[in-house]
């Protein structure tokens, strides 16, 4: 019977197929935490930006700050200033705890687990504190 | 939910694959393709749908995903047993490694409903309903779930796992106190399955230069150990943008770990050591 042999050489003649990584990975408290940091690190550049935007207008005058102030004001840039807020403090927890991971502490599958839902949750509570704080003492304009 | 040890299967997934297109990042011969569906074993009581990675080199043709039905009463409880099953019963071309059946050898490290596990000690009652089974995580395909180790081999091998002193060899062993000894606990039972090299989405992305979790636990296995003379040297090796510090600590290492062990903390352990000596 005429057949071909099977392809056993390590150096195959044709690209071998990747296996599937991200395609099909189940998203972990591990992988999640992980890209979120990255992604509130990108925010937080961004939202340097807008902040020197802020201040240059304040530099330039009462007509230009006003227009910027009103941008921010509306309901899209409250918007984004939340996230942006929210950003900051998952960045910020998510910082402390790779902090303390640079000291070979909090390695234990439980600690990881214990570490990584109370940077989530401190992130949201730090978020609306932050919101309610500044609602209370500025009010809503 | 707090998951204590790395054999836990969550009980609830927000998601169960994270939200990119299927074909994201895939070349044209990685594309997987429908495969076909074996018909379920007649008078099967119960039965559990697999969704099986298949490739055939010689075909010429496209990866698929084949979907077989496997008769829970004619068969054993891990998944390992369900591959044999359906090796046996069904497509006698079904490609697979495997050696001791019992989680010692990390031949069948395979990727199951999306996180990498030992086939031999993963319980098809743990299986989501249908199972997916894919080979390894991010690794050329020999054929079906045979991934190509060579490169992660050839990593492996740049680390230099032996023995390197700088003293003339005794005429008995070269003698640790218990307390030396127990260094290397946590360290030493890898068996180089691969599971959590492949999990790792640094590695996805770096893997030509970065060492990846498992290669690096063993290059802290042997820096942690007393009888060797070359940390210096090894922490000059690894000190490198890519090679040690691609890792960002993402942990999917240590949740993987069909052993139960600690890759990032192996590897914080090195990146300390590299302070350390700085100062």
């Amino acid at each position: 019977m005429d057949r071909k042999p099977a392809n056993l050489d390590s150096t195959p003649t044709q690209t071998r197929p990747l296996s599937p990584n991200i395609q099909i990975y189940r998203p972990q408290l591990t992988s999640v935490l992980s890209i979120a940091n990255r992604i509130s690190g990108l925010v937080l550049s961004l939202g340097a930006v807008g902040l020197v935007v802020w201040l240059t207008a304040a530099a330039a005058g009462p007509q230009t700050y006003r227009v910027v102030q009103s941008a921010i004001g509306s309901w899209a840039g409250r918007v984004v200033l939340f996230g942006c807020t929210f950003a900051f403090f998952l960045h910020l927890c998510g910082g402390i705890r790779h902090l303390v991971w640079d000291t070979v502490h909090g390695f234990e599958l439980r600690s990881i687990y214990i570490s990584g839902w109370a940077v989530v949750g401190a992130s949201v509570a730090l978020t609306v504190g932050a919101w309610v704080a500044s609602l209370f003492i500025a009010g809503w304009h | 939910m707090i998951i204590e040890s790395s054999d836990q299967v969550p009980r609830v997934t927000l998601f169960k694959r994270f939200p990119v297109p299927r074909n994201f990042k895939v070349a044209p011969e990685s594309r997987i393709e429908t495969g076909r569906t074996w018909s379920a074993p007649a008078g099967a009581m119960r039965t559990k749908a697999f969704e099986i990675y298949r490739y055939d080199p010689d075909s010429g043709g496209n990866p698929r995903l084949d979907t077989f039905h496997v008769d829970l009463d004619d068969c054993g409880p891990m998944v390992l047993d369900a591959l044999f099953w359906i090796k046996s019963k069904v497509d006698s071309t079904l490609t697979f490694r495997r050696s001791c059946r019992e989680g010692v050898c990390g031949s069948c490290a395979m990727n199951m409903d999306g996180t990498n596990w030992l086939a031999c000690t993963r319980f098809i009652s743990e299986m989501a309903a249908p199972a997916t089974i894919y080979p390894l995580a991010n690794m050329r395909i020999i054929k079906d779930l045979v991934p190509d180790l060579t490169h992660v081999f050839a990593q492996y091998a740049a680390i230099e796992p032996w023995l390197r002193s700088k003293t003339p060899g005794p005429e008995k062993e070269r003698l640790q106190s218990p307390e030396e000894r127990s260094q290397l606990d946590g360290y030493y039972e890898c068996i180089l399955c691969f599971c959590c090299t492949s999990g790792c989405p640094s590695h996805w992305w770096n893997g030509d230069r970065f060492l990846g979790p498992a290669v690096l636990l063993q290059a802290w296995r042997w820096l942690t150990d007393s009888r060797d003379d070359a940390t210096g040297e090894r922490l000059d090796e690894l000190e490198d943008p890519f090679r040690l510090y691609r890792c960002h600590t993402i942990l999917n290492c240590t949740r993987t770990c069909p052993k139960g062990l600690n890759p990032g903390k192996a590897i914080a352990e090195i990146k300390k050591a590299i302070v350390e000596r700085e100062i």
